[in-house]
């Protein structure tokens, strides 16, 4: 089996430029702050760690695009591509990374578990494959109460092997449940190939036929793919049609975290995925449409602006405050646990 | 009034929350169709129909995890987790997942469950499917752990857990869905945290949970009988929220504190209460605070063996007789 990718449908129309400059937009805006993110940590204003989705947007992009106000997404602690492209502020998610006081949980949470709710970020987990089931439960309410959001939950290559998913796939198959599985094959699971490690050359799509399901493929390195395969997806969770597994091939340009280097990729291999650079793709792509350099050139500058400007905003921002250290661990928002 | 089993007492509970409120859910392994297989869940799936009562695999991760997502999105779920003992396949959630979701999202995150499951010893089933695995939940920040002893509490506190807005750990004891007691009829709602003093006593506190609660009382019983001893006898039955309140009067009351516990003894969910005592009622002790446990060792699964190795009504007794005499 190839890791090639399907081909790219020809040039259409049935995405209407608006869309595609949104496409464009959320790449662009998870690129510009994820880099940001990854200057302030050589700075030491990044703490903890972090997980970066450089090479990755187009997938983020796709599937939040295609998403219906009120579907939720469900994500790793490879996180912040997702949270960035269901709209949450560049600044929320920069101040949370640096641990300030103007983050999404105000520093409690940290840069693997962005959630933002209202959003329809229904959290970033960092046990892997944990989410894929909690996923499958929002999906049972939306059944229950036969509302129409789908559940979006995503993962890497190395999540096919765990337990969870495949209790979640099976679950999900079985109940018929709104939810749509998306697998980003990044070819590491960490530092390890994933090739390595699984006993089938698609992790995700070549276990689809043990759940019924059908085995699709896509490149994950081309939004306007990713984000045709996700509408389709979403018609069928939203007619009853159950759940799909979407794996995306693509590539993660920097390591596995902050505190790797990524010296065990062959010699070549971040070069030659860089020329699929879905960003590169994509401008090509607006281009080939027609719309004007000036109109890209004013997409970059704008995130560019927001982005210098949620960065000034967290470095002016003070530390959390400790009245927050005991809140919210139970319902009443406090952490009592005795009279 | 009504005399009712232990096991009907879950179903009257969850029966009742259901009726109550429709986005109460309950799921699990061969609850439905099957109703059970302690048969605590029976008629449940006929009652209240196929979308609200459901089987699922043997897939322990999915249901905690299904549960929570529901939770986190608006249904009240009850999940059932066959025996205590397979937490340990499904503990993510548990331990990372319930717990933590609320505080790591400042506030953000809901997580109003319950799981229930069939825990302690008493069958003969062995290491993996008899121990008591109270302690394993009451020490994670964020959950709630009950374990009630008579069918009237199943039902109360089985109602306030499900009605609570945070996640429980609800502990039915396999060894007491035959035991009977009366129940009044009507809706009966309890309240977690609270302890209950069941027989009064002036000369020592022994406080004990689950099914070690009737072997309490009867070794309060025999203690009166043969040695004149006095015993206070407290079901503690939640141990988050932990009502310390009643169990700190009782010790400045007797001046004696006892522990029976099912668990293996170390951090055991008495060594937290008599930490508890030592450091706010030292001066209210007149001996020391003294815990009888099951040994640090797996169950057995032979009768002989497993009879032996749990606290007993004599061993309960003869430990707190020794004690009063030293």
């Amino acid at each position: 089996m190839s890791k090639k990718p399907a081909q790219s449908p020809a040039l259409n129309d049935d995405i209407g430029e608006d869309t595609r400059l949104e496409l464009y937009r959320s790449q662009v805006n998870i690129r510009e702050a994820e880099q940001r993110a990854f200057d302030l940590f050589l700075q030491n204003l990044v703490k903890g760690t972090s997980h970066l989705s450089l090479g990755q947007e187009a997938v983020a992009a796709g599937f939040a695009v295609a998403m219906k106000k009120g579907d939720l997404s469900f994500c790793t602690y490879r996180g912040h591509a997702h949270t960035l492209a269901r709209g949450v502020p560049v600044e929320k998610v920069l101040g949370e990374l640096m641990q300030r006081d103007n983050g999404l949980m105000r520093g409690k949470g940290g840069s693997m578990h962005l959630t933002s709710e209202e959003h329809g970020v229904m959290g970033s987990y960092a046990i892997i494959g944990a989410h894929l089931p909690i996923a499958c439960g929002a999906a049972w309410r939306a059944q229950y109460k036969k509302q129409d959001d789908v559940s979006v939950c995503f993962f890497g290559d190395g999540t096919t092997n765990i337990g969870a998913f495949h209790e979640a796939l099976n679950f999900a198959a079985v109940w018929k449940l709104p939810v749509v599985f998306v697998c980003e094959n990044n070819l590491y699971m960490e530092y390890t190939p994933i090739a390595d490690v699984t006993a089938v050359p698609s992790p995700a799509g070549d276990r689809a036929s043990a759940y019924g399901l059908e085995k699709i493929v896509i490149d994950g390195n081309d939004a306007d793919v990713v984000y045709r395969a996700a509408l389709k997806a979403y018609d069928k969770a939203r007619s009853g049609g159950g759940p799909s597994l979407i794996e995306c091939l693509t590539y993660r340009h920097s390591g596995h975290s902050r505190a790797d280097p990524a010296k065990y990729r062959p010699e070549g291999e971040l070069e030659k995925w860089k020329e699929r650079d879905p960003i590169k793709i994509y401008r090509e792509r607006l281009k080939a449409f027609g719309i004007g350099d000036d109109v890209i050139a004013k997409i970059d500058a704008d995130v560019k602006r927001v982005v210098d400007e949620a960065t000034e905003a967290c470095k002016a921002s003070p530390n959390p405050p400790m009245s927050i250290l005991t809140t919210d661990v139970y319902a009443d928002g406090g952490f009592a646990w005795r009279n | 009034m009504a005399e009712l089993t232990y096991r009907d007492a879950v179903i009257r509970g969850i029966a009742q929350e259901m009726a109550r409120d429709e986005d109460v859910v309950f799921l699990g392994e061969d609850v439905a169709k099957a109703g059970g297989v302690f048969k605590a869940t029976v008629g449940l799936y006929e009652q209240f129909g196929s979308l609200r009562v459901r089987d699922t695999p043997i897939s322990e991760q999915a249901i905690l995890g299904a549960a929570m997502g529901a939770a986190m999105t608006g249904l009240k779920p009850i999940a059932e987790i066959m025996f205590s003992d397979f937490f340990a396949v499904c503990f993510d959630y548990i331990a990372n997942e319930f717990p933590k979701s609320r505080y790591m999202t400042n506030g953000q995150t809901k997580c109003p469950l319950v799981v229930r499951t069939g825990n302690g010893a008493g069958s003969r089933f062995g290491a993996q499917h008899s121990q008591s695995v109270e302690n394993w939940c009451m020490m994670i920040p964020g959950l709630k752990v009950v374990a009630p002893s008579s069918p009237i509490d199943v039902i109360g506190l089985l109602a306030a857990s499900v009605r609570d807005p945070d996640p429980v750990i609800f502990l039915e004891h396999k060894s007491l869905y035959a035991t009977k007691g009366e129940v009044p009829d009507g809706e009966i709602l309890d309240k977690l945290g609270t302890a209950k003093i069941l027989r009064p006593g002036k000369d020592a506190t022994i406080v004990a949970l689950a099914l070690m609660v009737p072997r309490a009382l009867a070794a309060a019983e025999k203690l009166a009988k043969e040695e004149g001893i006095d015993c206070e006898v407290i079901d503690v039955r939640s141990l988050v929220p932990l009502d310390t309140q009643t169990i700190l009067a009782s010790v400045a009351k007797t001046h004696r504190c006892f522990s029976v516990e099912e668990n293996p003894r170390l951090c055991g969910w008495g060594a937290e209460i008599m930490s508890i005592i030592a450091d706010e009622a030292f001066y209210d002790l007149d001996g020391p605070l003294v815990r009888i446990t099951t040994p640090h060792c797996p169950l057995p699964a032979a009768d002989i063996l497993e009879d032996a190795i749990l606290p007993t009504v004599d061993r309960i007794a003869d430990r707190v007789k020794r004690t009063l005499q030293a």
